[in-house]
């Protein structure tokens, strides 16, 4: 390149459009960059020559796999094709912009989204979940809301690997340093540890705002001649990565050597855009905004382009740098964070720059909308883009990757827990159970979380009704008549493996649960997949049924889905993650003083199991702490979800129970001691009647998986009521037995008495121990 | 001026007869708890007015609240940029002039009123080293000052925690002369989080008009949205206790 380019400017050996015409053979680091052979002549194909140094650039990073998702694309269709027209009466915004959005009534809407920050996490724990942070409420922001909580899914490696604690000591405080600084109450998540993550934790984020409808704001730059503007912090070599290949283009070496291939946040920059952004919203002084996340300017122009007008010019150099010696590639390929774009018209551009100039927020006029239908990008007035924006930004490579059921899911899904080699010895007497009672709610998973959690702010805002570790996250959205949301996360990579289709299922399952346990009524479903290599034939198989899994139990529970991301490649080796689809669901309160807590805490309340009880522990929190994995999930039925996500919805609305608590991983063992301890209110309990009616023994009773099941407190005087309420809609309910506040323990008829201080100590115990 | 876009409306006010007194909000860039102080003011019974970093007048108003955040990221010393607002000359002047403007220093509010040197010592990172969010129980040792008339003395109240850089420190000497004069308004009771100096929580000034502390009264007003325990709302009493004193005085 260097050889045959002109030389424009000072520093840089600029490849224009012309001499790109000029040179058809000049040789490009098409494969240096990610793209493969094929995609390389597609780009030649589609621009008539070959690309220029820049137009690589931008073509390589929005046709990688992050910003195309060129696998998973044909199979993430159904999520649009599964959805009835009732599913689609709230929905404002579908999927295809940065997030969805849903109407919540009495003219306010909702959007949420949750996202990936897989690898840079494992790479630089700390900003990598801090810049996860930051991505993900910058997606809300463009939508025209106000952010008003953050969420953090996170699964690590194994607890007691040397590496893991690195990793969470980062992780958390990288969330909770970033987060916190913005004013977002975080209100829930999880945590989950599973040597399956050991080189590839999974460090997910979500944030949800809320806004007016007629402040909805979508990615598009239309009216010919508005101004394109770029704001925010300054663009620098963060996140370029394979970008640095393009540094044929510089000729200057006293340029940095090595880039960072993280972003580095800055979360004061981030606060200050969050309320700068508003203000230009509220004075309707922005006509599209768009966030720049990955593949930075190459995305926003591109995207704006294509879903406005088509055409946009831009000069590269007006772009202010923390580094002047950015090469133009470097410029288009730049992740660095807290940057936005909007089209202004030229009748706002003196009311927009006096909200930059008041947050002291720094700017520049990059260009103009236009109607060609070209996207051109000049460098000191030279062309170094000119392409279709649709090329670039939705026209990308679509891959039909094979996929076929693995070899070994047989012998997997045969290898049950009952009977195996690691079920030898299960406990049965009184001692035994007890003993196991504790050893699970210490164990990694089911132990407390307080750790994490308190390093998180849950109080910012003044709306936070409900966070971790109660089963939703709840924020009041109208200070006047109550009306809030309701928000929780799950997956379990487990059951997934074992069954990707039903695993995918179980994950909306516990999450529309969780949801419907707060009282709230599941509105919508955001999704992260996070899977392995989709080259590999086995994980696109678990990929493609997750996704059939998922949709299809979407639209059987008429929650649609509104956005989310995937995450690919998350594998060591050869050796995958378990696939891992994590769904958040969204719902809606009318009025969140109404919503249910997990805990008890009234002397002589009844305690009811619905649902019932059948010997699933394959894949279950016990089998795990025995060392096995294998045999099939518990069973999924949606039916029996609705049902009775319909009567702990009514039955808080009607004042019915007093606190709520879904059966997930850990079954009702983990649900009674995490009842007990939410307020330090221990209960009496008997399951004689439900061993006897459900067929199954007290351990089963205990640790068993099955769904749709939950756990409520009913106030004596509404015993009759509620009663009534589960017999005239057939759902199965058993009094197991009363809530005893005095006695400061757990009884449970058959297992040694459980005092609390005792199962607390337990709980609180694991993570202080592993991470200090 | 800027505004304090709220989400929803205004809760209604409780006492008619305060609504009248006007306290002032003040908003930083990377102020965080605005919006939760001037809700604390509103719930309280007064009217709450949003005051903006920059402005070089304080806008009538009879009492100044700082509220918490993380004021330019705190990338600097916490609260030592703030310190040079415009705003805050105005406050520094009116908190030690004759009419002795009350000051209440909330988290980020205090760190900028201890660099402001309208209160002795400073804070640094909690002992444990990691941000801190929790349920905290302080002791109210002086309720003589304009933000705790309405408590009793010795009273103890429970309100969120929540910072990393909440260790108070200042010189033997400093501290000496603190507790002779009563100027330790809390402490913490129970546990101290964050290793500050005799377990202090916040001080006062020695006229008793500027109070300053790290823990969050403003995130416990509404019941349902603070604590879990005392219904949630033992951080009312810093509210009332200045409303009613500004609308007592004018009386």
């Amino acid at each position: 390149m260097t050889t045959s380019a002109e030389t424009v400017g000072k520093k840089f050996n600029i490849d224009t459009v012309e001499n790109a015409a000029k040179t058809p053979d000049t040789e490009l680091p098409w494969a240096e960059l990610g793209l493969k052979q094929n995609e390389f002549d597609e780009v030649v194909k589609v621009l008539g020559r070959r690309p220029t140094g820049a137009e690589l650039a931008m073509y390589s990073v929005m046709w990688s796999e992050h910003c195309s998702y060129k696998s998973s694309k044909n199979h993430l269709r159904q999520f649009g094709e599964k959805v009835t027209e009732e599913m689609k009466k709230d929905m404002l915004v579908g999927i295809g912009e940065n997030a969805g959005v849903t109407n919540l009534g009495d003219g306010w809407a909702v959007t949420f989204k949750i996202e990936s920050h897989n690898s840079p996490s494992f790479v630089e724990p700390y900003q990598g979940a801090a810049t996860g942070i930051g991505g993900i409420v910058r997606d809300i922001i463009s939508m025209g809301a106000r952010p008003v909580a953050v969420m953090d899914p996170l699964r690590f490696g194994a607890i007691d690997h040397p590496d893991t604690a690195r990793v969470m000591h980062g992780a958390v405080a990288g969330i909770g340093g970033y987060g916190n600084s913005l004013g977002l109450p975080n209100i829930g998540g999880e945590m989950v540890f599973d040597s399956v993550y050991q080189g590839n934790p999974l460090v997910n984020a979500l944030a949800v705002g809320v806004m007016r409808h007629e402040d909805i704001r979508l990615a598009n730059a239309s009216g010919k001649g508005n101004k394109v503007v770029l704001f925010g912090a300054r663009t620098g070599g963060d996140g370029i990565g394979g970008a640095s290949v393009l540094a044929s283009e510089s000729f200057d070496d006293t340029k940095p050597s090595k880039r960072p291939a993280v972003q580095v946040g800055d979360p004061f920059a981030e606060k200050v855009l969050i309320e700068c952004c508003l203000e230009l919203f509220k004075g309707s002084l922005v006509e599209g905004i768009q966030d720049l996340g990955a593949a930075g300017i190459s995305c926003a122009t591109s995207e704006l382009a294509s879903n406005g007008d088509g055409g946009m010019q831009v000069e590269l150099t007006s772009v202010l740098l923390r580094d002047p010696t950015l090469t133009p590639g470097e410029i288009l390929m730049s992740e660095s964070q807290e940057r936005m774009m909007a089209v202004v018209t030229p009748e706002n551009i003196a009311a927009f720059e006096a909200v930059m100039d008041k947050w002291a927020v720094e700017y520049s006029w990059l260009g103009e909308v236009t109607d060609t239908g070209r996207l051109i990008i000049t460098w000191e007035g030279e062309v170094i883009v000119d392409v279709d924006p649709r090329t670039v930004a939705h026209d990308g490579p679509v891959y039909d990757r094979p996929f076929a059921r693995p070899s070994w899911q047989d012998s997997v899904q045969a290898d049950t827990f009952t009977g195996s080699v690691q079920d030898a010895g299960r406990p049965s007497t009184s001692g035994e159970l007890a003993a196991a009672v504790t050893e699970l709610i210490a164990s990694p998973n089911m132990c407390s979380k307080a750790w994490i959690t308190k390093q998180y702010d849950r109080y910012v805002g003044g709306n936070t009704a409900m966070a971790f570790p109660d089963d939703a996250g709840v924020v009041r959205v109208d200070e006047e008549t109550g009306l809030g949301v309701a928000l929780a996360t799950d997956a379990n990579g487990r059951y997934t493996y074992l069954d990707p289709y039903h695993g995918a299922q179980l994950a909306l399952a516990e999450a529309y649960r969780n949801v419907a346990t707060s009282g709230a009524v599941p509105m919508a479903v955001s999704d992260c997949l996070n899977f392995g290599s989709p080259e590999d034939p086995d994980v696109m198989w678990q990929l493609a049924e997750s996704i059939r899994g998922l949709s299809d139990a979407c639209m059987e529970l008429g929650v649609p889905v509104t956005g989310g991301n995937v995450s690919l490649y998350n594998q060591t080796g050869t050796v995958p993650i378990h696939p891992s689809p994590v769904v958040a669901v969204l719902g809606k309160l009318d009025d969140v003083a109404r919503r249910t807590p997990s805990g008890w805490k009234e002397d002589g309340q009844a305690i009811y199991l619905l649902g019932t009880t059948a010997a699933e522990l394959d894949g279950s929190e016990w089998s795990n702490l025995r060392g096995h994995l294998g045999g099939l999930p518990p069973k999924v039925d949606l039916s029996i979800e609705r049902q009775l996500g319909e009567i702990l919805i009514n039955a808080s609305r009607d004042g019915m129970i007093d606190a709520a608590h879904d059966l997930s991983e850990g079954g009702l063992a983990a649900a009674l001691v995490e009842s007990a301890l939410r307020y330090g209110v221990g209960a009496r309990i008997a399951l004689d009647e439900l061993m006897e009616r459900d067929g199954v023994d007290l351990f089963t009773a205990l640790f068993s998986e099955s769904q749709g099941r939950a756990i409520v407190s009913v106030p004596r005087s509404e015993e009759i009521r509620f009663k009534d309420m589960c017999t005239a809609r057939g759902f199965a309910h058993l009094r197991i037995g009363v809530v005893d506040a005095a006695g400061g323990k757990l009884e449970i008829n058959g297992v040694d008495e459980l005092s609390l201080d005792a199962l607390n100590e337990a709980h609180e115990a694991t993570l202080p121990k592993y991470f200090g | 001026m800027t505004e304090l876009p709220l989400i929803g409306g205004a809760p209604v006010a409780v006492e008619p007869r305060l609504v009248g007194a006007k306290i002032g909000v003040v908003t930083f860039p990377g102020t965080l708890d605005d919006r939760d102080a001037a809700r604390a003011v509103r719930l309280a019974g007064g009217t709450a007015v949003a005051l903006w970093h920059a402005d070089t007048h304080l806008a009538d108003v009879d009492a100044v609240v700082i509220p918490g955040g993380f004021s330019y990221g705190d990338y600097l010393r916490a609260g030592a940029i703030s310190r040079f607002a415009p705003l805050m000359s105005r406050i520094i002047d009116a908190a030690n002039s004759d009419a002795k403007l009350p000051v209440l220093g909330i988290c980020n509010g205090f760190q900028i009123l201890t660099e402001s040197h309208l209160l002795p010592g400073s804070m640094i990172k909690n002992d444990h080293l990691k941000f801190l969010c929790r349920d905290q129980v302080l002791r109210v040792e002086n309720n003589n000052t304009l933000w705790t008339s309405d408590y009793e003395a010795g009273e103890e109240i429970t309100v969120p925690l929540k910072n990393q850089d909440g260790q108070y420190i200042a010189d033997d000497k400093t501290l000496d002369a603190l507790e002779a004069e009563g100027r330790v308004v809390f402490r913490y009771v129970g546990w101290n989080p964050n290793g500050s100096r005799r377990d202090i929580a916040g001080i006062s000034n020695a006229a008793g008009n500027v109070v300053g502390l790290m823990p969050h009264p403003e995130h416990a007003v509404e019941p349902g949205f603070g604590p879990e325990s005392n219904a949630g709302t033992d951080g009312l009493g810093f509210f009332t206790s200045v409303l009613n004193k500004i609308v007592g005085g004018a009386q």
